[in-house]
């Protein structure tokens, strides 16, 4: 047992493994990911419906509700992001683990937003079409929910791991999170609306990746701390 | 060496111990003894570094524990109350994803899984597994970690008289190997080497 024939794993090989194992059960419980999807599909897809034929106000209202909708849908699939590992021990089990807690939550938020965020920009054109949301515009609203849903990944982290030892801290998510992704809505749909209207988008795009970047950076610091200190 | 010193615990505003000390050499064992819910598992897990102490210090090979947290943590393993399994995935699944969280031993993976009697469930998910299964499987995260300190809370619950005695030829083994070890239990446990005991 001396330091040198030890096998440690490395940092990269504990974000990787840890993002693996989180995707690998995502893919044994598909139900976790289709819900905030069909959540996301159903509200975009009945909202036309509710609003009647009407092509004009289906376009001007297209971002905000697509928007929304999308912010929801990633605030309901947090919940679940910390609390399974919390209930069965896994959580303890990381805790204890070489591998900084901080290179684990940011590998648990990396599968997180695969399987969550990613989803989300994908269907998107294809709801964007019910709103009659020319393609160039669509375009406009990948890249928006893109760099949006990463920082909505890596803040809600945060939130979930402060509420996971709160027996129903769901609403208590909501209100940790939602205060810190308002920028995140507002030039998302704003970006998308500009654009829509006729207006360059670089402002907004270069406004929510840096967002994404500072968020990505402070995020999983954040996330370590407070698991550590709601896992007490 | 893992040493303590005037150690003292809050839980809530009740306290659970003051001025507790001890030294645990390679090759020792020591027995955390008390009734249920006198504070075995907080001690246990103030010591993994889960929970903070009121006060005290403690020490790994000399060097404060807080000072260098990720050094202590790569030369312990835990074996909780709840197993720390992902009930989806695989017994192997479970066991692989282990490598991301410590060194691990080059023991042999299949004459270890059969010595615990759990090589024919390896591709079953955790969730078939009977809770006894599962604290098997929990003793073979023991063995397959490369740690000097092996930590273990009721290591017993949920197994058959022979899971019993496999635990102690397992932790046996360990401390012939110049291990450590720290067992919170309420039964009487029979060993034929040093043993420190802290009745709490």
């Amino acid at each position: 047992m001396t330091a040198t024939d030890v096998k440690s794993p490395g940092l990269l090989a504990g974000l990787i493994g840890v993002a693996r194992r989180d995707l690998l059960l995502a893919w044994k419980r598909p139900g976790d990911i289709l819900n905030p999807l069909f959540f996301f599909a159903m509200v975009a897809a009945l909202f036309p419906l509710a609003v009647g034929p009407s092509a004009e106000q289906l376009e001007f209202s297209g971002p905000a509700v697509l928007w929304v909708a999308a912010l929801l849908a990633m605030l309901l699939s947090l919940n679940s992001l910390f609390l399974s590992d919390y209930e069965d021990g896994s959580l303890d089990q990381m805790l204890v683990s070489q591998t900084p807690l901080t290179v684990l939550a940011l590998g648990k938020s990396i599968a997180h937003w695969l399987t969550s965020g990613l989803p989300l920009v994908l269907v998107s054109p294809v709801v964007a079409l019910t709103f009659r949301m020319p393609f160039s515009v669509i375009g406009i609203l990948m890249l928006t929910l893109l760099l949006g849903t990463i920082s909505l990944s890596m803040l809600g982290s945060i939130g979930a791991a402060l509420t996971v030892g709160l027996h129903r801290g769901t609403a208590l998510l909501s209100l940790v999170v939602l205060p810190l992704a308002m920028p995140v809505l507002i030039f998302g749909s704003r970006t998308v609306a500009l654009v829509a209207a006729g207006d360059g988008a670089a402002g907004g795009l270069y406004f929510l990746a840096a967002y994404a970047v500072l968020v990505l950076s402070f995020a999983p610091f954040a996330t370590a701390a407070a698991l550590r200190i709601s896992n007490e | 060496m893992l040493s303590g010193t005037d150690l003292s615990l809050l839980r809530g505003d009740c306290c659970l111990f003051t001025d507790l000390s001890f030294a645990l050499n390679s090759g020792e064992l020591l027995l955390l003894e008390g009734r249920n819910g006198s504070g075995k598992t907080s001690l246990m897990r103030a010591l993994a570094g889960l929970i903070e102490f009121e006060s005290g210090d403690l020490h790994w090979d000399g060097v404060a524990v807080r000072k260098n947290r990720q050094a202590f943590h790569a030369s312990l393993v835990w074996m909780a109350h709840r197993v720390g399994f992902k009930a989806d995935l695989t017994l192997v699944e479970n066991l692989n994803f282990e490598a991301v969280l410590r060194p691990q031993s080059d023991v042999d993976f299949d004459a270890l899984l059969d010595r615990l009697g759990i090589s024919r469930l390896q591709r079953l998910p955790m969730r078939s597994l009977s809770a006894g299964q599962q604290r098997r499987v929990a003793l073979a995260r023991m063995s397959l970690a490369d740690s000097p300190l092996w930590m273990m809370d009721e290591p017993f619950t949920n197994l058959d008289r022979e899971g019993r005695a496999l635990v102690m030829k397992l932790v046996d083994e360990h401390l012939g190997d110049g291990g450590m070890c720290i067992m919170a239990v309420h039964q009487d446990v029979e060993v034929d080497k040093t043993v420190q005991r802290i009745q709490l």
